[in-house]
């Protein structure tokens, strides 16, 4: 994964809130097989006139098309759990996502991919509103926890020491776990098998299966 | 030591361990795999050649992009095709049990699981799909999760998580006549709002959820994620037990016993305390409809249409109005004078056989509207071949509905069945979010009982005017 340390980009104004991971990445796109590409769907029922006359969608007009970061409104991306959403985001080039709050598998979704979500209180979230609407850079540290913006001044965020570390770090979680808690999970699971076995499916019950047919293709 | 609650009782069964910050990791049981979450995940593991830790504990079936229609034949080439052969390829490369699509047991993941007796009470679940928290019916720590998360416990069995707070929705009182658990669910959402769950892991208690059978207490789970919550979950009774039992992948005999002690020590202790506590009285909900954009745009079917001129907050007035461009719909309008084109019946959320049964009353007797159309699309190939065994197919034919194959269909729109721009639909899925059933689609999300009268009315309904 893309390591995560600093930041510097002007941030695309999307004040709406709500935006849900369907309006995010329609549904139908979902049937596209590679996480590539996909920034080409983002947003894709709102970016109308992308290339011809009338008002544009904010990420297809300069300079938020280059954006790298997204400011946007309370509950984004809630609903869906399609990480298509984030890859879409990645894809178009964002790495870090600034609202009041978000949708929680979305949430989880971007630290996967080296994407960073902000909450911003209220206030805050103006201030970095009214910077992006201005097209004013922002920099992002996340080692330091600091949105600074282009007047020397900074605001401060949260973030989880684990997931911050596995951002800055790029670090692979699988490997991690793999790595350090392989024992953990086996003597876990003989303590399951006595305790709880039904909870491990059987030979006899997986035969349950034995009969299904191949798909017709 | 103060008392534990039901969602305490299972996370502790299933810590691994628990990290310096505080996180756990925790095991899983059960791993429902479909066709749109799980490619990727897939190749991360070849990527990187890792195997599955326990190919015993994921079934794998196609649900989002099959069509509901011509299920003998092989799906047409393009994208949803390869879509599925590519999850056919990668069930038989890591040893994960398949289910084809014109299987019997075919079926909405969400609809399969309790079906097959692969959930389970005190079972921790989990599934590419964010109404992963279906199963909380049962008493299972079951959520939705990313593909990248979907590889993780592919590879390790487990999922690092922090645990939620407790959310406590306490229901008393009886329903009315007409008014189901997706009214109540509507009903809460519209109170608490789509992030009123947030951070929280819910449980639903109180007098009103021990009348409630499985598939309505699944109905109402299966939304705790629109109201912000991806946990959503019902301590374990008789009608748990009296589900469960005999089920293909259940427990049997001397092991069921077991299993029954070990539920019944499920439920919250009396002392047990919840961050957050929430009540609702359903004696006093009717009917709902949706009428914008976000499952908390919801309101009674007696109700009209909300007038942004009335909202104070310049961004809820901007949000309403919104809503209502994309929904097409006037300020003050009654809900009940909104004309319809489509109805869909089915869905992981009111896809299961009383869903089928109490529409099927309404329809008795009755026809669609001719500027109706409408489908009904059981949750699984058992739903279908149970209604058809009660003669529900002809119940539904003969008022004009048609009459489908198992699917997520046109809750998610990825397969043919799907809205066009501008069409409205009474719908009993879970989303009306813009375009969520097709590209300028509009949608009014209520009961079946509330689907079947708007599919007769050619317009949104109150059941309660239909009379017998």
């Amino acid at each position: 994964m893309e390591k995560f340390t600093t930041l510097t980009s002007v941030a695309a104004p999307l004040p709406e809130t709500h935006l849900d991971t369907d309006v995010i990445f329609p549904a139908r796109f979902l049937l596209l097989p590679d996480k590539k590409g996909l920034g080409e769907q983002l947003f894709n029922e709102r970016r109308v006139n992308r290339d011809g006359d009338g008002p544009r969608f904010v990420l297809d007009t300069p300079p938020w098309n280059e954006a790298r970061i997204l400011v946007t409104g309370r509950a984004f991306g809630t609903g869906s759990s399609r990480e298509q959403a984030v890859w879409a985001l990645a894809d178009f080039g964002f790495r870090c996502v600034i609202a009041p709050s978000f949708g929680e598998i979305f949430f989880s979704n971007c630290f996967k991919n080296g994407v960073l979500p902000i909450v911003l209180g209220e206030a805050e979230h103006a201030d970095v509103m009214a910077k992006a609407e201005q097209a004013l850079p922002l920099t992002i540290d996340l080692e330091a926890q600091e949105i600074r913006f282009s007047d020397g001044r900074a605001i401060a965020f949260d973030i989880d020491p684990h997931r911050k570390r596995t951002l800055i770090e790029g670090l692979d979680e699988i490997g991690l776990i793999l790595a350090d808690d392989q024992a953990d999970i086996a003597a876990f699971e003989a303590r399951q098998r006595e305790q709880n076995p039904w909870l491990h499916l059987t030979r006899e019950q997986l035969t349950f299966f034995d009969d299904v047919g191949e798909e017709l293709r | 030591m103060t008392g534990r609650t039901l969602y305490d009782k299972v996370w502790d069964s299933h810590a691994v361990k628990t990290y310096d910050d505080g996180s756990t990791l925790l095991y899983v049981d059960r791993h429902l795999v479909q066709e749109v979450s799980s490619p990727q995940a897939f190749d991360g593991l070849k990527e990187m050649g890792r195997r599955l830790r326990r190919p015993d504990a994921h079934v794998a079936v196609a649900d989002h992009a099959v069509p509901t229609r011509l299920r003998n034949q092989p799906l047409p080439d393009g994208l949803a095709a390869r879509q599925v052969s590519r999850l056919v390829d990668n069930a038989k490369a890591f040893g994960v049990p398949y289910i084809p699509m014109n299987d019997r047991r075919h079926g909405i993941v969400h609809v399969i699981g309790p079906e097959l007796g692969f959930t389970l009470p005190g079972a921790t679940l989990v599934c590419g799909d964010s109404h992963t928290c279906t199963h909380g019916a049962f008493g299972a720590i079951a959520f939705g999760i990313g593909a990248s998360e979907c590889e993780t416990v592919f590879a390790t069995q487990t999922i690092r998580q922090t645990k939620q707070k407790r959310m406590r929705v306490w229901l008393s009182g009886a329903p009315g006549p007409g008014v189901t658990v997706k009214d109540i669910i509507l009903a809460l959402i519209a109170k608490i709002g789509t992030g009123g769950g947030f951070g929280h892991a819910i449980e639903y208690a109180g007098p009103a959820i021990a009348a409630l059978s499985m598939e309505s207490r699944m109905t109402l789970c299966n939304m705790s994620i629109e109201a912000g919550s991806r946990v959503g979950m019902v301590a374990p009774d008789e009608t748990t037990f009296a589900y469960v039992k005999g089920r293909p992948l259940a427990p049997a005999g001397a092991m069921w016993d077991r299993a029954v002690a070990e539920w019944r020590s499920l439920a919250s202790d009396a002392d047990a305390v919840f961050d957050t506590e929430v009540e609702l009285d359903v004696a006093a909900i009717a009917p709902h409809v949706s009428w914008g954009t976000t499952p908390e745009e919801t309101l009674p079917v007696t109700g009209a249409v909300p007038d942004p001129a009335a909202e104070t907050d310049p961004a809820r007035r901007t949000r309403l109005q919104k809503s209502l461009d994309y929904m097409g719909l006037t300020p003050g309008m009654p809900l009940r004078d909104i004309a319809i084109d489509k109805v869909f019946i089915g869905s992981c959320t009111n896809g299961r056989i009383e869903d089928l049964r109490r529409a099927a009353s309404v329809l008795s007797g009755r026809h669609v509207a001719p500027t109706v159309h409408a489908i009904v699309v059981p949750g699984s190939a058992g739903v279908r071949l149970q209604a058809e065994a009660e003669g529900l197919d002809r119940v539904f034919r003969d008022a004009g509905f048609e009459w489908r194959a198992s699917g997520c269909s046109m809750c998610v729109a990825m397969n043919d069945d799907r809205l066009e721009a501008g069409e409205r639909c009474a719908s009993t899925s879970n989303r009306n979010f813009e375009g969520r059933q097709g590209k300028g689609g509009r949608t009014h999300l209520m009961s079946p009982e509330m689907a079947a009268a708007a599919a007769v009315a050619g317009r949104l309904a109150d059941v309660r005017d239909l009379g017998n």
